[in-house]
């Protein structure tokens, strides 16, 4: 179809745009200058402001152009004196209250009003009202929170902030109220912000054209001339929020901007990627490498470290044999750095005991994703959840674990009508804006899933044709569901049939459906079940392959995607290639010039057990913490205390690197160059956005180092080169380089120079398996391997919060973050507290078989009744001292999601 | 169910209250119930000056501001009833009997200068009026 166009005069000459534009558009395409001020493209477009009015001829009066459609033969003038009369006295009364105080605003120079201002060389309001301005400064829902400042007077009124939180941020937590004189932004009633339903993403800040709104900790440390920029990707979550970072002349972050990446973020980031740097900064971190002597560190050399090291790995291997080392590679670290640790610990100790903490959230997901299509990653991109009908979100409390992935799913929910169906054992706030909600027993994920199942056949919704050409076991699954009883599923999640009914139907009916899950599904001792039955839901019902219809399970750490698929896994070089596959093995050990091992090497969740038998004699860590991480950590730690030798590169003494024997400063992730790859498979570009401290190296740096020392010369001369190794061996890398990467990340499989990258998995319904058939499996639902009983008669469910990130070690240093959340708490439902006679804010015991800890008490309108949360950020009050560490038998996952547990007033 | 706005809505929960003013549950259960934000309830609610968020008197006491009554003399009116109220405007008197608000217009000038109590209308208005509607208000109110 050809589109429509209408012709045009812009300033006597003429022109042809597509039909449907705005002036402004249209001026902005021929670069026609037109200044704007409340204008910002598809968040705020209410034209309040009206400096970007222009003429058009015949019109009654000055047409604000930023809201005016372009019509057919319009003559239109864009800088007449009648124009630039109007704009400048719109600019005089966006300034009549507004202080003149440049030159002490921190928003100098990085100010739009400023900018306006300076072009009209509008030098004082008419309508200025002095009282006013000097005035001493409203009380405002802004002042007691620990992240944004509002100053009222500096406040024009556009409504930026306001409409990035209605349409960015999906929160709308801040409104227009009252009007006239008396208008202002503010919070319903006036409440502090911290008491609304305000997540602090700091989108509003990002808005605001003036110096009304900003985060309160940059306040003083310099205007926007005095940073160096960097545009990086965030280190906290895997979405991969492209950002942009503030040095100071100190070498300090001082302010993080979400970038305007289309694909990913979409100039969002939560409060963690906005707020959540300073950690980088802290005077916590380690620039020294030390060696612990009669149980004492003291500072050595890098040389003197990394020789000890080298002479001890070696004893150990000789004495023991290479299999009594274990290696840790981290999601938080780089691909190069996981590329590299791997190749130290094939190659040069001579073990496949190379793990990440991938092992703790995702293995169930590798496994039980590669089972069933061929390809245990997301199938699908952030940029296509807006083709999908409905969102299905199972274990999943994206708000608070992936805040930027939930507002895109909230955004496409509220502009276009997509249904969310959330299934989780506590009424989250992505529960809250459901169309439906399932609130099922912890662990019974299966026989919900099933029972979806079973109706959507029974009901005739699956997709015979897909199945047909593109799945093997439908029938063995049919068979399984024949006798499948609904009433009794209804009684194992907790779930009122007809709620079941609705999901399926809205699933099952759907023309393009996504999956989202996250640890709610795979920490479980049946993990990889669980994902199976995921897979088969997708299968049955032919929602894969395309754009909006696939299974997104959403990753964790920045670079836990990455960290898997370089190789930091026991079963597989990097690309998922198995170890005991001969002629991969050959490909490797020609390429690293070594002999390399055969047999799949011990699981981290194995290490502890493995170091209590005596089996493991030494573990080198690259920037994890698994005496926080693991369940039972009691046991744990134990098992770590027996180990002849630790060694712990980190940039914080974390609680492993306490116990270690030897521990080296590494250089953090803002300070690196590099790439992560997000849970979409997008490999991004780091830069480095402020040098590393003194004293500490790159992790791949140290590791090359070490194995250097230990006779294996491993001498890069950067990470660029790292990658370009990596991918030389790695099929689904091979076109991955990072000067391919500068403006744009590419998602894997990338097989060539060329090739652009993979949007979408299994197009067409192609899938990495025998025929290209995706397969369905037969799940029988069995119950978690710990049940409450009268003794523990709690189910005890663990997980994140929004304001901290996983082991703490990062987030509890960043001021703003840690004084905001300063403690741990127990979730509980209103019922259960009034059963135990217990109080909001009340210290408890909680207690498991594994061990108790002391915490305050929530009662919240989240949990389900019986269910109670408990989140692991907190070394004072860890969770997994209490976590059952009940293994999934394929993916070794620990059972971080069902513990029996009683609690007890102190 | 008829469908409500979310004035009409604002209106009801106003009218219900004894002390004729929105609670916060009000605004709570209207965002419930509309499934619209509460800083939307909130913006529509405040831009009104006729609804409250606050504790108010039994009667609302609205003074005409408007240019025809201000040059019929309503000014007088004004600190007439501030005098026999002994409150300010925007108070409400000590037995809560009276909220004292003053409105920009109330389009009656024909009659000006006036003032409504509650859904009542007053025109034509001197101070002794004032004083005599009051007083009786008061009587009728004890009664």
């Amino acid at each position: 179809m050809e589109e429509k166009t209408v012709k045009v005069k812009i300033n006597g000459k003429e022109y042809e745009f597509p039909a449907g534009i705005t002036i402004l558009k249209a001026c902005e395409k021929v670069g026609i200058h037109i200044p704007t001020l409340c204008y910002l493209e598809g968040v705020s477009e209410e034209g309040s402001c009206g400096v970007c009015v222009v003429e058009v001829k015949g019109a009654r009066t000055l047409q604000r152009s930023c809201i005016t459609e372009l019509l057919e033969g319009m003559e239109i003038y864009t800088d007449t004196p009648a124009v630039k009369e109007a704009r400048e006295m719109n600019l005089e009364l966006a300034l009549a209250h507004h202080p003149l105080d440049c030159m002490t605003c921190d928003k100098n120079g990085d100010c739009l009003l400023q900018d306006l201002a300076y072009e009209f060389n509008v030098k004082k309001s008419v309508f200025l009202d002095e009282s006013e301005i000097y005035e001493k400064e409203k009380q405002t829902a802004w002042d007691t929170n620990p992240f944004i400042q509002f100053d009222p007077q500096k406040c024009i009124l556009c409504r930026r902030c306001v409409d990035a939180c209605e349409n960015q941020a999906i929160v709308e937590a801040i409104g227009i109220a009252m009007r006239g004189i008396d208008e202002k932004v503010t919070t319903p009633f006036n409440l502090p912000l911290e008491q609304t339903n305000c997540q602090f993403c700091g989108e509003c800040v990002q808005a605001c054209p003036t110096g009304a709104l900003i985060e309160k900790p940059r306040i003083g440390k310099g205007r926007i001339y005095d940073f160096k920029a960097t545009d990086t990707v965030c280190s906290y979550c895997g979405v991969g929020c492209n950002i942009r970072l503030y040095t100071d002349k100190n070498n300090n972050i001082v302010m993080a901007k979400g970038l305007p990446n289309k694909l990913v973020n979409d100039t969002r980031t939560c409060v963690k990627g906005r707020f959540g740097f300073e950690y980088v900064n802290s005077k916590d971190r380690l620039t020294s490498p030390l060696i612990k002597e009669n149980g004492k560190f003291r500072k050595a050399s890098w040389d003197e470290a990394i020789q000890y090291i080298a002479r001890k790995l070696t004893e150990i291997k000789n004495k023991y044999g290479s299999d009594s080392i274990g290696v840790l590679g981290s999601s938080r670290c780089t691909n190069e750095d996981n590329y590299v640790v791997q190749k130290f610990a094939r190659a040069v100790i001579g073990t496949n005991n190379v793990d990440n903490c991938a092992r703790l959230c995702h293995s169930s997901t590798v496994t039980g994703l590669k089972m069933a299509l061929g390809a245990g990653a997301a199938t699908n991109s952030i940029d296509d959840i807006k083709d999908a009908d409905v969102m299905f979100i199972i274990g999943s409390n994206m708000t608070e674990t992936h805040p930027v992935i939930a507002q895109i799913v909230k955004k496409h929910q509220k502009d276009d009508g997509a249904k969310i169906i959330v299934c989780d054992p506590r009424k989250t706030d992505i529960a809250k804006v459901a169309d439906v909600f399932i609130q099922h027993n912890p662990g019974t994920d299966v026989a919900l899933l099933n029972a979806i199942m079973k109706i959507i056949i029974d009901e005739d919704l699956v997709d015979e044709e897909f199945i047909k050409e593109h799945a093997v076991g439908f029938e063995q699954l049919k068979e399984e569901l024949k006798d499948f009883d609904l009433s009794e599923a209804s009684k194992i999640t907790g779930v009122d049939l007809n709620l079941i009914k609705q999901a399926a139907e809205i699933y099952g009916q759907a023309k393009n459906a996504t999956i989202f899950y996250t640890m709610g599904i795979t920490q479980h001792t049946t993990g990889t079940d669980n994902v199976l039955s995921i897979a088969n839901l997708a299968l049955i019902t032919g929602n894969l392959g395309r754009e909006g219809a696939g299974i997104n399970p959403l990753r964790g750490q920045a670079n836990v995607q990455g960290a898997c698929d370089l190789g930091a896994l026991p079963n597989v070089f990097p690309g998922y290639q198995s170890v005991t596959d001969e002629s991969v093995r050959e490909k490797f050990e020609q390429a690293w010039g070594v002999k390399l091992p055969k047999d799949v090497g011990l699981p981290v969740s194995k290490f502890g057990e493995a170091a209590l038998s005596g089996k493991l004699k030494a573990v080198y860590v690259m920037g994890e913490n698994p005496l926080m991480s693991e369940p039972d950590i009691n046991r744990v730690r134990e098992g770590f205390e027996k180990l002849e030798f630790i060694v712990v590169q980190d940039i914080f003494l974390s609680e492993t690197a306490q116990i270690a024997d030897v521990v080296l400063p590494a250089a953090a992730a803002y300070e690196k160059d590099g790439t992560f790859t997000n849970t979409e498979r997008r490999v991004q570009l780091l830069r480095v956005a402020k040098e590393k401290l003194k004293g500490t190296k790159f992790d791949w740096e140290i590791v090359s180092e070490v194995a250097s020392a230990m006779g294996y010369p491993m001498h890069y001369k950067n990470s660029a080169e790292i990658m370009d190794e990596a991918a030389s061996l790695t099929l689904s890398y091979a076109g991955i380089h990072h000067y391919r990467l500068e403006k744009q990340g590419i998602q894997w499989p990338c097989k060539d120079d060329s090739d652009p990258g993979t949007k979408i998995l299994h197009r067409n319904g192609h899938f990495n398996k025998p025929n290209g058939r995706g397969v369905i499996h037969a799940v029988k639902f069995k119950p978690p391997a710990e049940l409450p009983d009268k003794e523990y008669p709690f189910v005890l469910t663990t997980g994140r919060i929004l304001y901290h990130y996983h082991t703490g070690n990062e987030s509890r240093r960043v001021k703003v973050l840690d004084e905001f959340v300063p403690e741990n708490y127990i979730e509980i439902s209103k019922k259960d507290a009034d059963k135990l006679n217990l109080k909001d804010g009340e210290i408890v015991k909680v207690t498991t078989r594994r061990g108790s800890i002391k915490v305050k008490t929530r009662v919240s309108d989240r949990p389900k009744e019986g269910v109670v949360f408990v989140s692991f950020h907190f070394h004072e009050a860890a969770a997994n001292i209490l976590t059952n560490p009940a293994l999934d038998p394929i993916a070794n996952i620990p059972e971080y999601k069902v513990a029996a547990c009683r609690i007890e007033k102190v | 169910m008829k469908k409500t706005s979310i004035l009409e809505d604002l209106q009801k929960a106003e009218s219900h209250s004894k002390e004729n003013y929105i609670t916060f549950k009000d605004v709570l259960q209207i965002s419930e119930n509309k499934k619209t934000p509460l800083s939307k309830i909130y913006g529509v609610g405040t831009f009104y000056s006729m609804l409250s968020f606050k504790p108010r008197g039994r009667h609302i006491i609205r003074i005409c501001g408007g240019l025809a009554c201000h040059l019929a003399g309503g000014d007088k009116l004004i600190n007439k009833l501030k005098e026999v109220l002994q409150v300010d405007v925007g108070e409400t008197t000590k037995d809560g009997l009276f909220t004292l608000e003053e409105n920009s217009c109330l389009g009656l000038c024909s009659v000006a200068p006036v003032m409504m109590i509650d859904d009542e209308p007053y025109g034509n208005l001197t101070e002794e009026k004032v004083e005599e509607i009051i007083k009786s208000i008061k009587e009728g109110t004890k009664k």
